[in-house]
């Protein structure tokens, strides 16, 4: 990589092995500001174990995450990486469950996190309606003083969702947004995702074809822990490799 | 918890308090209605065992942090305030020492341990009953929460912590009476002990203390804290990825939950007139966890109830079944988890506005 190439995001030969299992064997990828990836490959490619390393879940054997001029995201801990503006979606939506969706919302607003803080903190009114524009965008105005665990499946992927964009930050690593959505419901996300990245960067694992044609941008195929193709979904899906991998399971 | 139910508890635990205190002093002994100076020191008693249940809902129904300890830091603030008792009985012991107790005097020390030192005065010891609780929870949870020891592993490290403790206090060299602790009190802030009104006052005083605890934790728990540390207890990993160390929310609420405990050893100690090493006895924590289990997890008022009316069960029980107590308090326990799962307050509020909402933010 050339110095002068901006970058947001650049994974530099990552390896993770699990018990002498390489779950990330010398992934590299690039990820330019604004940009919106969506990575697809097969079960167990290695896709949540690169989210996890980005978040700093999972510290990697060999290679750097670097996010933005120069920070080494592998060096940081699971705090320090959200408040740089990396804020993460599960596979397995994880909301606040007791909490109604308007104060899971308000623990995502990017504000202090320190206790001393939260103790006598008082909603301000900038907060309130940041809150009920998110509400409008993820489409869960009615739901504001639902307990979040009454949600249903699709209802919480959203929530989620709109934590993230209330953390406010640079880039939102997405897994598999639309997994036990209906049709409608994953148009919908589609279009949701395509207005956050309007003002954000997004990185999208799925699995629902279809659901990444709607997306329309760059594709990223993982197999085996490396990058296996990269491009248009056109040109990935012609991919010859491509076609093997999937064809061959 | 609605605000009312909150106005309720504080009416009824004041109301409690000043009328027992009240009908002790006012009518004569002969009278049917007066309560004995028994019955006063008893729910005394009863309601310092509230404010450890309480401090114990704070960290367990709250954090998720299922302290097996929690007795330990009950009994240090006894501690600091017999030591205040001990030296208030001045030269009036069975050695007539002014300024060494009679056990020291006894195991042939020759002048007062240097952690002795400041407890004849009663703001001190009471300070101290806050702040030694307050620190050792702070070393303790430091070192565990940060290396990210959780679940039945850190209730098992309570439990070493309270035992610990307990052999501590069991020596002899430790100064602090040994295995037959501090008692034979005889006055505090220069009052004799023994009188009813001085009973009275405690009795009144520890009402109002627990009232003023359950409102400091109201306030927690109400707060954008409190919302963050409910969060933690159900997904600890999902706020750390939004940017909370939840290991400082933990010590920040373990801390002051064993301060709020230390306080409730402080109230105590004089109504029962002697601590000694038996109260960090592991068991005295775990029935603890059962009083706060039996009122309703994550409540706060539902330990209150839960710490009076089991420890009202076990007065009556060990008058005349004593040696089978501990096997109706597993029972209890066992029959609470299975068939009351959110408690004596659960059920409550389950009657009232049906069961979504009685389980609001219950665990
Ligand atoms: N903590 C772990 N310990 C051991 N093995 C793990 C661990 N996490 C992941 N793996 C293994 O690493 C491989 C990659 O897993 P990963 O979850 O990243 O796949 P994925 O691409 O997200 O798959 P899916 O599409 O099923 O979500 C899998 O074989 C998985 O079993
Ligand atoms: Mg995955």
């Amino acid at each position: 990589m050339t110095e002068d190439t901006a970058s947001l995001l650049y994974l530099d030969g990552i390896c993770v092995s699990f018990d002498g299992f390489k779950a990330l064997n010398n992934l590299s990828l690039l990820l330019a500001p604004g940009e919106m990836r969506a990575v697809i490959g097969p079960n167990g490619a290695g896709k949540t174990t690169m989210m996890d390393v980005i978040t700093g879940k999972t510290r990697p054997d060999e290679g750097r995450a670097i996010f933005g001029e120069a920070t080494d995201l592998t060096k940081l801990d699971e705090p320090s990486i959200a408040a740089l503006g990396i804020g993460r979606k599960f596979q397995k939506p994880t909301v606040f469950e007791p909490h109604t969706v308007r104060d899971n919302l308000l623990l995502a607003l990017a504000s202090d996190r320190r206790a001393r803080f939260t103790m006598f903190a008082r909603e301000t009114s900038e907060e309130a309606d940041r809150i009920a524009e998110i509400l409008t965008t993820i489409r869960l105005v009615e739901q504001s003083a639902r307990r979040a665990g009454d949600l249903s499946h699709g209802q919480k992927q959203w929530l989620e969702i709109g934590m993230l964009i209330a953390q406010d930050p640079a880039l939102l690593l997405v897994d598999e947004p639309v997994a036990g959505m209906t049709d409608a419901e994953t148009e919908q996300t589609a279009e949701l995702l395509r207005e956050i990245n309007r003002t954000r960067a997004v990185v999208v694992v799925e699995h629902d074809m279809d659901f990444v044609r709607a997306l329309g941008v760059k594709v990223t195929v993982l197999h085996e822990g490396s990058v296996l193709s990269e491009g248009s979904l056109d040109h990935v899906s012609n991919d010859p490799r491509v076609i093997e991998v999937y064809l061959g399971r | 918890m609605t605000r009312g139910a909150t106005r309720v508890a504080y009416a009824l635990i004041i109301g409690i308090a000043v009328l027992i205190a009240g009908l002790n002093l006012a009518l004569p002994e002969t009278s049917a209605l007066h309560p004995s100076t028994f019955v006063m020191s008893l729910t005394g008693k009863y309601l310092s065992y509230a404010i450890l249940a309480l401090s114990v809902d704070l960290v367990w129904g709250f954090a998720g942090i299922l302290s097996l300890g929690h007795a330990a830091f009950f009994a240090l603030g006894g501690y600091a305030m017999g030591m205040y008792l001990m030296r208030q009985i001045g030269g009036r012991g069975v050695y007539g020492n002014a300024v060494l107790p009679d056990f020291m005097v006894f195991l042939n020390y020759k002048s007062l341990p240097w952690y002795w030192h400041g407890f004849d005065m009663g703001g001190f010891a009471i300070l101290m009953a806050i702040l030694v609780p307050g620190l050792i929870a702070l070393i303790f949870g430091w070192l565990t929460f940060r290396s990210r020891v959780s679940g039945v592993y850190l209730s098992i490290i309570t439990q070493a912590l309270t035992y610990a403790l307990l052999l501590a206090f069991f020596r002899n060299d430790m100064g602090f009476g040994g295995n037959n602790g501090l008692t034979d009190f005889k006055d505090m802030f220069g009052l004799k002990l023994q009188s009813d009104a001085v009973r009275a006052g405690l009795l009144v005083a520890t009402a109002i203390i627990l009232c003023l605890q359950l409102a400091l934790a109201q306030f927690v728990v109400r707060s954008r804290f409190g919302k963050v540390l409910i969060a933690v207890r159900d997904t600890e990993s999902r706020t750390r990825f939004l940017g909370y160390r939840p290991e400082s929310y933990k010590l920040v609420v373990w801390v002051l939950s064993a301060m709020m405990a230390g306080i409730g050893g402080a109230l105590y100690v004089p109504q029962v007139g002697i601590i000694n090493p038996g109260e960090f006895a592991p068991g005295n924590s775990i029935e603890a966890v059962i009083w706060v289990a039996v009122g309703g997890r994550g409540t706060l008022i539902g330990p209150i109830i839960g710490a009076v009316i089991v420890n009202l069960g076990k007065t009556w029980f060990t008058a005349i079944l004593p040696e089978y107590w501990l096997y109706a308090l597993g029972a209890l326990f066992v029959l609470v988890t299975i068939f009351l799962p959110n408690g004596i307050l659960g059920l409550l509020r389950a009657r009232r506005s049906g069961k979504a909402e009685a389980r609001a933010v219950a665990p």
